[in-house]
C-alpha cells in the first residue's frame, strides 16, 4: 500500500515555511506548523487535489452512513416481514424496488439494515482500537523504559495469531451480541493502532520543537497530550478510516460464516451467506450485498490510502 | 561463532513467545469458554453427579495453573487431548487434516509468485506509465475484495458459469493427482489473487528502488540487455523485503483457508477448526488455535533468520 507516494509528482511539494518561530512555540506548536505546510502565502491549498474518485467513494460513504445511521426511520419495508408467496422477486418489482430474497423479505430493507449494523460494529470497534491503543501505543512510545518494553512484547504474543483465528476463538466463547462483537473486533485490533501510535510518538518525541517545550519547563503530561498526541492522532485517523472498511470485512466474514449477530438480524454477509442458495435461478439476492460491501469496503480504503499518502506528504515536510 | 549466540538468544526468545501463546490460549478458551462437562453431557441429561463425574475425570476441579500445566506437559508430548464429541484424539485429527491446508496454501504461494514477479518487474521498469498505474488501480480494487467473497465468486464464475472446475469437494493427491489438482485449484486461486497483489506491490516499489543503484547503469554500460539486467541483476536483490512479506502474509493465508476450507468444503484445518467452533467442542479449538498460532511464528522465525543469513549486510 505503499506506492500511492510514487504517484505524488515531486514538484507539488510545498516548501518548507521559512519562519521558524512559530514551531518553537510550546503551545500546540506541532498543529499549528502542521497546519502551515502546504499552504502558500494566502493559505491557499497547494496540494495536489483529491481527484474525481475520491468524491465518488465519499459521496458512497456517505449514502450507506445516512442509510445505516437513519434505518429506522427510512420509508422502507419491515427488513424481516417474511412473504413466502412474494419470494425471490426480482428487482424493480412492485413494492420491492430491489426484489426479495429466499423468504420474500424485502432486499432494500435488509441493505439498510445491515448497513446499520455494519455501521455500528465498525465505528464502536475502531472507536475502542483507535482510543486505547493510540492512548498505549503514544504512552510506550514517549515514555519508553520498562513500559515499552513489556508492552512490545505484549503487542508482539496478541499478533503472533493471526488475527481471524483469534476473531473466531474468542467470538465462539461469547455470546453473538452487536455488543460483543464490537468489542472483541476493537479489542484485537488494538496492538495494530498501538504499533501505529508508539512508532510515530517515538519519532515525534525527538522532535527540537518537543524538546523546546521540556526547555521552557512544560510537563511530561502536557508533553504527551498537547505535542505528541495532536501529532500522532493524524496518521491514526487515516489509519482508523482504513480500518473501518477491515472491520466491516471482519464482521461480513463472521456473517458469512454464521457466527456474527443471531439471525434474523439482516448483516451483509448473512444476506450473501443465505443468497448463495439461489445463486443459479436468482442472482440478484447474493449479488446486491456482495457489490454493496465490495463498494463500501473499497471506498473505506480509497479514502484513507488518499488521507494516509497526504499526510504523508506533511510528515515528509515536517 | 557469535552468529550462532544470537541465534541461540532468538531462540530464548522464540520459546518465550511461544509459552506465551499457549499461555492465552488456554486462558482465552478456560475462563471465557464455559463449562466443557456441560458441553460433554449436554444441557438435557445434566445431574450434579455426571457432571461432577465427567469434571473429575477431565481433572476439571483442579486449579487453574494445574489443568494449565498438565495440557502443556500432554502438548510438549504430542498430545493435545481428545475431542469432546468424537472422542478422536485432537492431534490425530489434525495430522490428517495438515495436508490439505499445507498444500492449498503453498499451491497459492507459488500461483502468486509466478504472477506477481512478472507484474513486478514489467511496472516497476514502467513506473509512472498507464501500464503501472493501471496495474496499481487493479491491485488495490483486488485487495478490496473481501476474502470470502472473492473465493465465491470465483466459484460462481468458474465453476456455475463455465463449468470448467468441481465447485466444492475434495480428490486425495494419492488418490488422483489429476483430480486433486483440479479440487485444489479454486481454493488456491481465490487465496493467490489477495497474495498477489501484496507480493506485487512490495516488490514493484523494491525493484524501483534497486534500479537506482550505480551497479544497475554499469551493466547498462556494458550494454546488457534490459531483460537480462531487470530479472538477472535487479530482481534478486529486490526480493528481501519480499520474503518477510511471505512470512508475514502466512497468517493472513492461513486465515483465509478457514474461510476457502468452508466455501469448497475441503477437509483441511480451517474447517476443522469452524465445526469445533459450531459444536462448541473447546479442546478441539484450544489444540488447533495453538497449533496455527506457533507455526505462525515459528515461520515468521525462520523466515527471519534465512533473511538475515541471505543478506550479508544485516547482522543476525
Amino acid at each position: 500500500m505503499t506506492d500511492l507516494e510514487h504517484q505524488q509528482p515531486a514538484e507539488d511539494h510545498a516548501p518548507l515555511p521559512v519562519d521558524p518561530a512559530p514551531a518553537l512555540l510550546a503551545d500546540a506548536a506541532g498543529v499549528s506548523h502542521l497546519e502551515r505546510v502546504g499552504e502558500d502565502d494566502d493559505g491557499r491549498s497547494l496540494r495536489k487535489p483529491l481527484g474525481v474518485s475520491f468524491w465518488l467513494a465519499v459521496v458512497w460513504l456517505a449514502v450507506v452512513g445516512i442509510a445505516g445511521a437513519f434505518a429506522a426511520f427510512l420509508p422502507t419495508a419491515d427488513p424481516n416481514a417474511i412473504d413466502i408467496p412474494a419470494k425471490l422477486a426480482d428487482p424493480f418489482s412492485a413494492g420491492h424496488p430491489l426484489g426479495t430474497d429466499g423468504l420474500g423479505r424485502d432486499i432494500l430493507a435488509r441493505l439498510v439494515d445491515g448497513a446499520r449494523v455494519s455501521l455500528s460494529v465498525s465505528l464502536t470497534a475502531v472507536a475502542v482500537g483507535l482510543i486505547v491503543g493510540g492512548l498505549l501505543g503514544t504512552l510506550a512510545g514517549y515514555v519508553r523504559g520498562l513500559f515499552d518494553v513489556l508492552f512490545v512484547a505484549a503487542i508482539n504474543v496478541m499478533l503472533a495469531f493471526p488475527a481471524i483465528v483469534l476473531l473466531l476463538a474468542l467470538v465462539s466463547v461469547l455470546e453473538q451480541s452487536l455488543m460483543n462483537i464490537s468489542l472483541v473486533i476493537g479489542v484485537l485490533s488494538v496492538p495494530i493502532y498501538a504499533r501505529v501510535a508508539r512508532a510515530n510518538a517515538l519519532a515525534v518525541s525527538e522532535r527540537d520543537y518537543v524538546l523546546a517545550a521540556r526547555a521552557i519547563g512544560a510537563t511530561g503530561t502536557r508533553i504527551l497530550f498537547r505535542e505528541i498526541l495532536p501529532v500522532v492522532l493524524k496518521p491514526l485517523l487515516a489509519f482508523g478510516l482504513t480500518a473501518l472498511g477491515v472491520v466491516i470485512v471482519a464482521e461480513g466474514t463472521l456473517a458469512f460464516l454464521g457466527l456474527s449477530v443471531e439471525p434474523p438480524a439482516a448483516t451483509w454477509g448473512s444476506m450473501i451467506a443465505e443468497g448463495r442458495r439461489h445463486d443459479e435461478t436468482h442472482l440478484h439476492v447474493v449479488l446486491l450485498p456482495s457489490l454493496v460491501m465490495f463498494l463500501t469496503v473499497l471506498s473505506f480504503n480509497f479514502v484513507g490510502e488518499a488521507l494516509r499518502a497526504r499526510f504523508a506528504d506533511l510528515d515528509a515536510k515536517v | 561463532m557469535s552468529v550462532l549466540r544470537r541465534i541461540a538468544g532468538r531462540l530464548v526468545v522464540l520459546a518465550a513467545v511461544l509459552l506465551a501463546v499457549s499461555f492465552l490460549t488456554f486462558a482465552m478458551l478456560n475462563v471465557l469458554g464455559g463449562d466443557p462437562a456441560l458441553a460433554i453431557v449436554g444441557a438435557d441429561n445434566a445431574d450434579p453427579e455426571t457432571l461432577d463425574q465427567v469434571r473429575e475425570e477431565l481433572g476439571l476441579n483442579d486449579s487453574f495453573l494445574e489443568q494449565y500445566t498438565s495440557w502443556v506437559g500432554g502438548v510438549l508430548e504430542g498430545d493435545l487431548g481428545r475431542s469432546y464429541k468424537t472422542k478422536q484424539p485432537v492431534a490425530e485429527a489434525i495430522g490428517e487434516r495438515v495436508p490439505v491446508t499445507a498444500q492449498v496454501g503453498l499451491l497459492a504461494i507459488v500461483l502468486a509468485l509466478v504472477l506477481a514477479v512478472p507484474l513486478a518487474v514489467w511496472t516497476a521498469y514502467r513506473s509512472g506509465t498507464k501500464v503501472d498505474k493501471g496495474a496499481s488501480v487493479a491491485t488495490f480494487g483486488l485487495l478490496s475484495i473481501p476474502n470470502f467473497l472473492l473465493a465465491y465468486w470465483l466459484g460462481y464464475l468458474v465453476s456455475v458459469q463455465l463449468g470448467w472446475l468441481p465447485r466444492s469437494g475434495w480428490v486425495r493427491l494419492s488418490a488422483d493427482p489429476v483430480g486433486n489438482l483440479k479440487t485444489a485449484l479454486l481454493p488456491a486461486l481465490s487465496l493467490a489473487i489477495a497474495e498477489m497483489a501484496v507480493y506485487t506491490r512490495i516488490l514493484r516499489s523494491d525493484i524501483i528502488q534497486t534500479l537506482q543503484e550505480d551497479y544497475l547503469l554499469l551493466a547498462r554500460a556494458k550494454g546488457l540487455s534490459t531483460r537480462r539486467i531487470l530479472f538477472a541483476h535487479a530482481l534478486r536483490p529486490s526480493t528481501l523485503s519480499l520474503m518477510t512479506v511471505i512470512g508475514v502474509q502466512f497468517g493472513a493465508l492461513i486465515g483465509g483457508s478457514i474461510i476457502v476450507e468452508q466455501i469448497f468444503a475441503l477437509p483441511g484445518m480451517g474447517s476443522y477448526l469452524l465445526n469445533a467452533i459450531y459444536e462448541r467442542d473447546y479442546i478441539v479449538v484450544q489444540g488447533v488455535v495453538l497449533v496455527i498460532a506457533a507455526s505462525f511464528v515459528i515461520v515468521n522465525f525462520a523466515v527471519d533468520i534465512a533473511y538475515r543469513l541471505l543478506d550479508p549486510r544485516i547482522k543476525v
